[in-house]
């Protein structure tokens, strides 16, 4: 493998570092690890074979600085650099920054970060390809008078959502006029000043939607699909449970979906794993598109269980240069995969971050359990970074089975010294809806409010 | 005349200002009172304010903004 003796390094921190780690050792590749000041005990400094200080703890000051993170790459003599996700991950500058520099970027192009990243252009791209888009302004909306004559043609309920935005920030609901009187101006100036843009667009909202996301591998020319993800059970809009396949989604939609995501990511000339995110609404039997992720995603080892594809070590390969390398009819969906996403936060109070010292570390095994971590015992977490601890990922025959198999498993692990959202899956499994996949994105906080998590 | 210091209970971040284009929550050298927000810790990225558990003159902030804090460290000192 002429990956061999090659250097990569990880622009991250956290469980993803060790899974980057992971599959770049399983390549042969030499792994250097950027760290802050606060993470020089973390588990993925521990596996590297080397590791370099990037500043401070705050993430602005360290992860987040171009500048800083590229010539420590540059200076460690890698042949490339992996973000991850979040931090720089989907940075159009930073991925210029390290091509620049003479090294290769884990991921699309500059130019496709920067497109998908501006959701107007996104959803231009997306239309342009056959991907099917919610009823929504076309274009960006400047002022009022624009969105007020825009929903004459989209229908209320609309989103209002940053042209610079993503990952839910910042969308407000309008039901009626008055409401988005109201919404535009306070939508453009939270715009402005988050993301230097006042650039909005409305999308119409799809009520009891379910989050649905198709799994892309591009290398620039030619693209597959690794099937989609159900992620519908979110919390203040982040992901705490995924599956694949989705459940109940018929053959031929699954086909429909799943062509259209492979069509959009070769009209992009798309390099990499990406990601594209779609509201499904499940009595019409439609997908509205949301936007493209350009990054490896948190839940992306369901897809890995389902298709047994090493999608981390896939876009590796890729952007060192080697062409896919199996056609579409080579990628099988096998079984069910559930995820669930164990954060150091109490469940019982609020879901309030609880970062703390390790201890009694029990991680489950065993035939179809996987957990990706930064655990060990003694680690005491940081409390600069988001909440995430692992993911406790269980593939089972069928989507009853994996659900067993996630049962034993929650029960089998043990991780003293925090509090974690483990409880809340051990209440979620008990759950009838949950249970039938009866879930859309706003029933986990209806169903928080009517069921909270007891005190352990 | 005592000195009265008022802890972080959080580890994380400290912030002296609400936003960054704000003034600190205490002018250096004023009066606080009690159960006033002195600052804010960000932990995991999620804001938590702070508050005096007892009032005073003559702040003084020992913390500088956007360092990190462990809980338990004194943010604020005041003469009471």
């Amino acid at each position: 493998m002429a990956l061999s003796g090659k250097t990569l390094f990880i622009a991250n921190r956290g469980e993803i570092a060790v899974r980057v780690n992971r599959a770049a050792k399983s390549l042969g590749m030499r792994v250097v690890q950027a760290c802050s000041e606060a993470d020089r005990d973390m588990l993925a400094a521990r596996l590297a074979d080397a590791c370099v200080e990037i500043g401070p703890p705050q993430a602005a000051k360290s992860y987040l600085d171009i500048e800083r993170v590229t010539t420590a790459a540059k200076d460690s003599g890698a042949d490339c650099v992996h973000p991850g996700y979040g931090f720089l991950s989907e940075n159009a500058d930073f991925a210029a920054s390290v091509e620049a520099g003479g090294l290769v970027f884990i991921g699309p192009s500059p130019e496709t970060i920067r497109r998908m990243g501006d959701k107007v252009e996104a959803r231009a791209a997306a239309k342009a390809a056959g991907v099917p888009t919610a009823p929504g302004s076309e274009g960006r909306l400047e002022d009022l008078d624009a969105a007020v004559a825009a929903i004459e043609h989209i229908g209320l309920p609309v989103m209002i959502k940053a042209a610079a935005g993503g990952g839910g920030r910042g969308i407000r609901v309008a039901h009626t006029i008055e409401d988005l009187k109201r919404l535009i101006p306070q939508a453009q100036a939270e715009a402005k000043a988050a993301f230097g843009d006042g650039g909005l667009y409305l999308e119409y909202m799809v009520e009891n939607a379910r989050h649905i996301e198709v799994q892309v591998l591009g290398d620039g020319k030619r693209a597959v699909h690794v099937f989609e993800r159900d992620c519908s059970l979110q919390r203040r809009r982040q992901k705490v449970w995924e599956e694949a396949p989705a459940i109940g989604l018929s053959d031929a939609s699954r086909q429909r979906i799943c062509a259209a995501s492979v069509a959009m990511a070769e009209a992009v000339g798309y390099r990499g794993a990406g990601t594209l995110e779609y509201l499904y609404d499940g009595t019409r039997d439609e997908f509205y598109f949301l936007e493209m992720n350009t990054r490896i995603q948190v839940e992306h080892p369901v897809s890995e269980m389902v298709s047994g594809i090493d999608l981390v070590e896939a876009m590796i390969r890729i952007c060192m240069g080697e062409p896919l390398w199996f056609d579409q009819g080579d990628v099988r969906l096998s079984g069910h995969a559930i995820e669930v996403r164990v954060n150091a936060e109490d469940p019982a109070n609020g879901f309030m971050p609880f970062p703390g010292v390790v201890s009694g570390l029990d991680i489950p095994n065993g035939q179809g359990v996987r957990f990706d971590t930064m655990l060990y015992d003694g680690y005491a977490i940081p409390p600069f970074y988001d909440s995430l601890l692992g993911k406790l990922i269980v593939h089972g025959d069928d989507r009853a089975d994996a659900l067993r198999r996630l049962n034993a498993a929650l029960k089998a692990t043990r991780i003293g010294g925090l509090k974690t959202t483990l409880p809340l899956y051990q209440a979620l499994l008990a759950d009838g809806d949950v249970a039938a996949g009866r879930t859309h994105t706003q029933f986990l906080e209806h169903w928080l409010d009517a069921n909270p998590i007891a005190a352990e | 005349m005592t000195t009265k210091e008022i802890r972080s209970p959080l580890p994380g971040t400290f912030y002296r200002r609400p936003s960054p284009e704000e003034p600190p929550f205490i002018e250096d050298g004023g009066a606080v009172a009690e159960g006033a927000v002195v600052g804010l810790v960000e932990v995991m990225k999620t804001f938590h304010e702070v508050k005096a558990d007892a009032g005073g003159t003559n702040a003084r902030y020992l913390i500088e903004n956007e360092q990190p804090v462990t809980a338990g460290d004194v943010i604020l000192e005041v003469d009471g």
